[in-house]
């Protein structure tokens, strides 16, 4: 499939839902409402370590105004000796993230939670139930979880034989580690550190939830899988799942911390015990408090390479915060690291940290940007200490077609080349540079994924048609879905609505995650399309009275497949649609695949900065994102993707970060403390797009959400290093910590 | 708590409720009123998610009482578009791709329009510093930020 | 809770001097609505004075100063350009509140009143002189600026009292005014460190100086040794130095989440020299 023959494929058209998300129509998780509805809240624990000896909840139900009141005792318990593996989730810990079982693991963990009347009675019951803790010391950071005299936050939990705060470790080995340093002209190895960063969705998590008294449950909520919250509410109820209507609601964000639940299983065992309709919302505070966020980590990464630039061996050890239930995405860690090159001798391990935190969810490539960090910032090093530009040290090892990756796979085609040859000649890489000025490049990967995906295409009556998919739309997917479906069909793309059914009224399709909706998705519609389009010439031949294989589909008309046919006037979708009930029937087609071939994703960043060097401010004020998407299948929401990522990674350099007091709180938790970038702290961000089609897909998608995180953070940091001269291997680069080494240098001069 | 008779206007229609005394102008809208197209994002002024007009001036409405809009002019998202007539701002959103999940979108377009009601030629820097209190996750900004820039050219050349 | 929105000084006083302490005044409300959804606070009564013509207007007097009502919005002013003219750094410390959402709504006198080391517009107000007229059920009375915060979330009004109007005085040829904070991010941030500085140019020899110092102690400061260090000289960079080193000198703050000791330490003088500059710019141009 061509370019230059496509009509839609590569058009920005307008979104399926945008009329509705710019008028204010678009329902969002809080958005709904149901008869006799009534509000739930959560009591959550004050302490950040605590054994749970007692609750007492009866002050709470004699409250006028109480319907229901519930503990963990209500939630299904999952013995931690048995795991129950859920996606990427285990429902041992999601049993316990839900609700404190044992013990409250960090401050903001639910212990108990009330519905009523009003939101405010709820409150207020919240406070009447008394818990009798027993306070335990905390520890927050991953040296205190990993010190000798650390608190063990699980006593089940073991390492090397002994009582440990690390749940489990990740390891990829390629050749021989010690023999490829020893080639090497140049060595060097360094200590990294990252923080804790919340996902940051705008959109608070939210539901409404009602259970009818024969069990019948309707979730309404904001997920980026509605058949997730099926399965995960199904299993932490003890309800059935065919019983369970999981209606996704817009999404106001996700970036992969709604890939779990925190709400859904609490409001419907409300709802159950209260007879009435249950929503609940989270605050801002709680939902900094107690989602997200991922994962803090420490590194160490040692590269060597000869003269020429060649890489011989590379190390990376990375340890990352789990939060209180294990469960860190080491994986994209340890498995993304070393991914954009070819080397020959390779090791990377990453431990799994339990600490006093909130359980980490995914957050975009979880894992990789933290991978990616140390090794970007130490080839910059590198680059330098043997006079090499640093976009032609990673040109000389860069992966390509064959190269077998430390982390396993062999790698197919693939634009990673291109991202770094586009890059050597963008025009912002060769532009001067002003004083105090800086600029860095680092590149990154992420593996993609396919999974199950089910879609149906229907005809109406009049012609038109309806794509039901299974995946929540969190950044634009429907659009490419109607570009893909009027291709195939040959109409115009208005004619195509495309919407995300619920669990009652689409096949089984995985989260919104991984950067695999676009892939799945597309491949279950392109089937049924293809379906849909074979009924239509059948419908045709029967019309024309000839053999189905003598019509084809163009421009969305059936029309005999040449002379020797026969010749008939082509028969519209429309018109074959206006027939169907004489000719055969209802049009439509389903496809449900556990799709395979989502080939993984590479991009580079380049980024200038500024640094006041009184204040210690760095700002960006030019950043480029090159990157291999496959195809673009609608440009903009691709585009979309790369600045998104972009500015989250910005974020993450420059000031986000969680701050604990002295107790194990969060003391920041809301948007003027937490500090995401604000529209005055970023420059227009560039794309540039690059596309080898991925062979393994009908349109050639490759994933395109989560790649442009991970080159970020080390894009900033080696700007500041190259505006500075000196390198920060901490983040975030917030001003006290900028200024502060510039006055130790300057006390050095 | 005794609850207070409020006579106001919204998107240019009397429009009478009753509220409690702490009760937000942002609860009011979303729980009693339907209109639900403002978001609480933060409910503390922080994202801008929640933005309205009183009497032509850009509000948070987590930060107003209800009971201040007594004999006063509230705008929404749900009265920007005229009919079935969206505003420039509104369909250069759409043709710009300047929005992706959309929570953010009625904050920032009502925020937009009163920038453009004030300014009609405002230059980028403009645009970021009067958009900084909306908060948007998803885009980076760039297309929001061209949007608005583009419907200010387009509006400028059409009046 | 019940709330009453008066059009009249004398009923707002009464009902909220009747109220003792479960009063609370609503002006801007961007303090008082945050500080009620965290449950810091529940009033009892709450006192809307946006109906009230004497603390919502923008008066010109005969001399050339400004009496602003304590409860104009940001926003309101700025469309002044007289005052917006006169007085542009303490106009940048109002609108460098919040979002232009809250610029909407916040006012001189919530900040003020709101008793935050590290409100914007207060070190611009300190630096122009600027006097607060309050009235309580004892009549009114006259405050400068700097002497209403006594301490994190504490003013010196007496129970009843009400913050009126700020009165600025007359601007002459030769001066200028300027308010710079830092903050990490561009917008949206509480001041690390914030600066006003007025001050007066005579043949380019500085003649007068005021300087304000917000967010490095328990109160926004009137920092002396700062002005003095400024005043007889031309601005030149050992006076600004000096000066500099004044507003370090002058600091007292603790380590928190929005900043450490040393950090405000250093930059609080950084940012003198920076808005001394832009107020000499400034003065040279009215």
């Amino acid at each position: 499939m061509s370019d230059s023959n496509n009509k839609w494929i590569g058009e920005n058209t307008i979104r399926p839902d945008g009329a509705d998300k710019v008028t204010g129509r678009a329902a969002f998780a809080a958005d709904t409402s149901m008869p006799g509805m009534i509000w739930g809240k959560v009591l959550r624990s004050p302490h950040a370590h605590a054994v749970i000896k007692s609750i007492d909840t009866s002050k709470a139900e004699a409250l006028p105004g109480v319907k229901a009141v519930m503990t963990a005792a209500d939630i299904v318990d999952f013995p931690v000796d048995t795991p129950v593996a859920l996606g990427i989730q285990d429902m041992r810990w999601m049993c316990r993230n839900v609700m404190a079982r044992e013990k409250a693991l960090f401050h903001g963990h639910p212990v108990a939670a009330v519905a009523a009347m009003t939101e405010a009675i709820a409150a207020e019951a919240c406070k009447l139930i008394e818990v009798d803790y027993d306070v335990l010391p905390h520890a927050i950071e991953i040296d205190d979880a990993l010190a000798d005299d650390a608190p063990i936050l699980h006593d089940w939990m073991e390492f090397d034989g002994k009582p440990s705060n690390i749940a489990g470790t990740i390891e990829h080995s390629k050749g021989d580690v010690e023999a490829g340093f020893a080639e090497a002209d140049v060595v060097i190895e360094r200590d990294f550190t990252t923080r804790p960063v919340h996902q940051g969705y705008i959109e608070p998590h939210a539901c409404l939830v009602s259970v009818a008294s024969d069990n019948k449950t309707t979730i309404w909520s904001s997920s980026q899988g509605q058949f997730m919250v099926r399965a995960m509410v199904g299993l932490l109820t003890g309800l059935t799942q065919s019983d369970i209507r999981a209606i996704p609601a817009e999404i106001g964000g996700g970036f992969g911390g709604k890939t779990i639940v925190y709400l859904e299983p609490l409001a419907t065992i409300l709802s159950k015990k209260s007879g009435r309709p249950v929503k609940m919302t989270m605050t801002r505070e709680e939902v900094m408090r107690a989602s997200g966020p991922t994962s803090g980590s420490k590194s160490t990464i040692k590269i060597g390479v000869k003269k020429d630039g060649t890489i011989t061996a590379a190390e990376g050890l990375y340890w990352l915060q789990a939060g209180g239930l294990p469960g860190a995405p080491v994986r994209g860690a340890v498995g993304c690291a070393l991914a954009p090159y070819d080397i020959p001798n390779g090791h990377t391990l990453g431990y799994d940290v339990v600490c006093n935190r909130s359980k980490v969810a995914a957050y975009r490539a979880p894992g990789a940007p933290i991978g990616a960090f140390g090794v970007e910032c130490v080839l910059d090093e590198l680059a330098e200490e043997i006079g090499m530009d640093p976009l032609d040290l990673r040109l000389k090892n860069a992966a390509k077609e064959g190269t077998e990756a430390v982390h396993g796979p062999v790698y197919p085609v693939m634009g990673y080349v291109e991202s770094l040859t586009s890059a050597k000649a963008h025009e912002h890489y060769n532009a001067p540079l002003g004083p105090n000025q800086g600029r860095g490049v680092a590149s990154g990967f992420w593996f993609n994924a396919g999974g199950e995906s089910s879609a149906q295409v229907n005809i109406t009556e009049d012609g038109n048609v309806v794509v039901t998919t299974g995946h929540p739309d969190i950044g634009g997917s429907r659009a490419g879905i109607a570009n893909i479906c009027a291709e195939l069909l040959g109409i115009d793309y208005k004619r195509i609505s495309v919407l995300i059914g619920d669990t009652a009224t689409i096949g089984f399709s995985n989260l919104t995650g991984g950067s695999r909706v676009l892939f799945a998705s597309s491949m279950v519609v392109t089937e049924s399309t293809r379906t849909v389009i074979r009924t239509l010439c059948e419908l045709a031949a029967k019309i024309w009275d000839i053999d189905p294989d003598a019509v084809t589909w163009e421009d969305g008309e059936a029309r005999p497949a040449g002379a020797n046919a026969g010749k008939f006037d082509p028969l519209t979708l429309a018109e074959l649609a206006a027939r169907a009930n004489e000719t055969g029937g209802p049009i439509g087609a389903g496809a449900q695949v556990n799709t395979t071939g989502a080939e993984g994703g590479f991009g580079t960043h380049i980024c200038d900065v500024e640094v006041d060097p009184e204040l210690g401010i760095a700002r960006v004020i030019r950043y480029t994102v090159l990157m291999d998407v496959g195809r673009a299948v609608h440009p903009a929401y691709v585009e979309g993707q790369m600045q998104g990522g972009a500015a989250q990674a910005i974020g993450w350099a420059l000031n986000e970060e969680y701050l604990y007091d002295k107790d194990g709180k969060v003391d920041n938790p809301g948007f003027l403390d937490y500090r995401m970038p604000v529209a005055s702290d970023l420059p227009m961000i560039d794309t540039h797009i690059i596309e080898v089609p991925n062979p393994k897909h009908p349109q050639g998608v490759r994933g395109v959400g989560e790649v442009p995180l991970v080159p970020g953070l080390a894009a900033v940091r080696n700007a500041v290093h190259n505006a500075t001269g000196i390198r920060f291997n901490d983040l975030p680069l917030s001003p006290p910590r900028i200024l502060a080494a510039l006055d130790v240098r300057e006390a050095a001069e | 708590m005794a609850k207070l008779h409020i006579s106001t206007t919204i998107n240019g229609e009397p429009e009478e409720f009753l509220c409690t005394p702490d009760e937000t102008m942002l609860d009011v809208l979303r729980n009693q009123l339907d209109l639900t197209g403002a978001k609480e994002g933060c409910g503390s002024g922080d994202c801008g998610a929640c933005s309205i007009t009183l009497d032509g001036t850009l509000v948070c409405s987590c930060l107003m009482l209800a009971a201040e809009a007594e004999g006063k002019a509230i705008t929404t998202i749900e009265g920007m578009a005229e009919g079935e007539t969206l505003h420039p701002l509104q369909q250069k959103f759409l043709e710009e791709a300047a929005l992706q999940c959309g929570i953010c979108t009625p904050g920032m377009l009502i925020a937009a329009k009163a920038l453009l009601d004030e300014n009609p030629d405002p230059t980028e820097t403009e645009v970021r510093f009067w958009l900084a209190g909306n908060l948007c996750r998803c885009t980076g900004y760039d297309k929001i930020i061209r949007a608005v820039l583009d419907t200010a050219a387009d509006m400028r050349g059409a009046s | 809770m019940q709330y009453l929105a008066p059009t009249s000084l004398d009923d707002a006083i009464g009902a909220y001097a009747g109220a003792g302490g479960a009063g609370r005044i609503l002006a801007g409300g961007t303090d008082l609505l945050v500080q009620m959804q965290a449950g810091m606070v529940a009033p009892g009564l709450i006192v809307d004075i946006k109906n009230i013509a004497e603390v919502t207007g923008i008066e010109e007097t005969a001399e050339g100063g400004f009496i602003v009502g304590a409860a104009v919005s940001g926003a309101a002013l700025e469309k002044h350009a007289g005052f917006a003219a006169a007085w542009p750094g303490v106009l940048e410390g109002l609108n460098l509140i919040g979002s232009t959402q809250i610029q909407g709504r916040a006012s001189l006198g919530g900040n003020l009143c709101n008793g935050s080391p590290a409100a914007d517009s207060v070190p611009a107000m300190v630096a122009a002189g600027a006097i607060l007229t309050v009235q309580g059920p004892d009549g009114r009375r006259e405050i400068a600026v700097e002497d209403v915060p006594t301490g994190p979330g504490k003013t010196s009004l007496k129970p009843g009292e009400i913050a009126v109007s700020f009165a600025f005085p007359p601007r002459a040829v030769g001066q200028g005014d300027a308010y710079l904070r830092m903050i990490p991010r561009t917008e949206m941030d509480i001041a690390v460190v914030g600066v006003g500085v007025n001050l007066t140019l005579e043949g380019g020899v500085c003649t007068s100086a005021r300087v304000g110092l917000g967010a490095v102690a328990p109160t926004v400061l009137l920092v002396e040794d700062a002005a003095k260090a400024l005043i007889g000289t031309k601005l030149e960079d050992s006076a600004l130095e000096a000066a500099a080193a004044a507003c370090s000198a002058a600091c007292n703050p603790i380590d928190d989440k929005r900043g450490t000791i040393a950090y405000r330490t250093r930059v609080a003088g950084v940012l003198l020299k920076r808005t001394a500059a832009i107020a000499a710019e400034r003065s040279l141009r009215t």
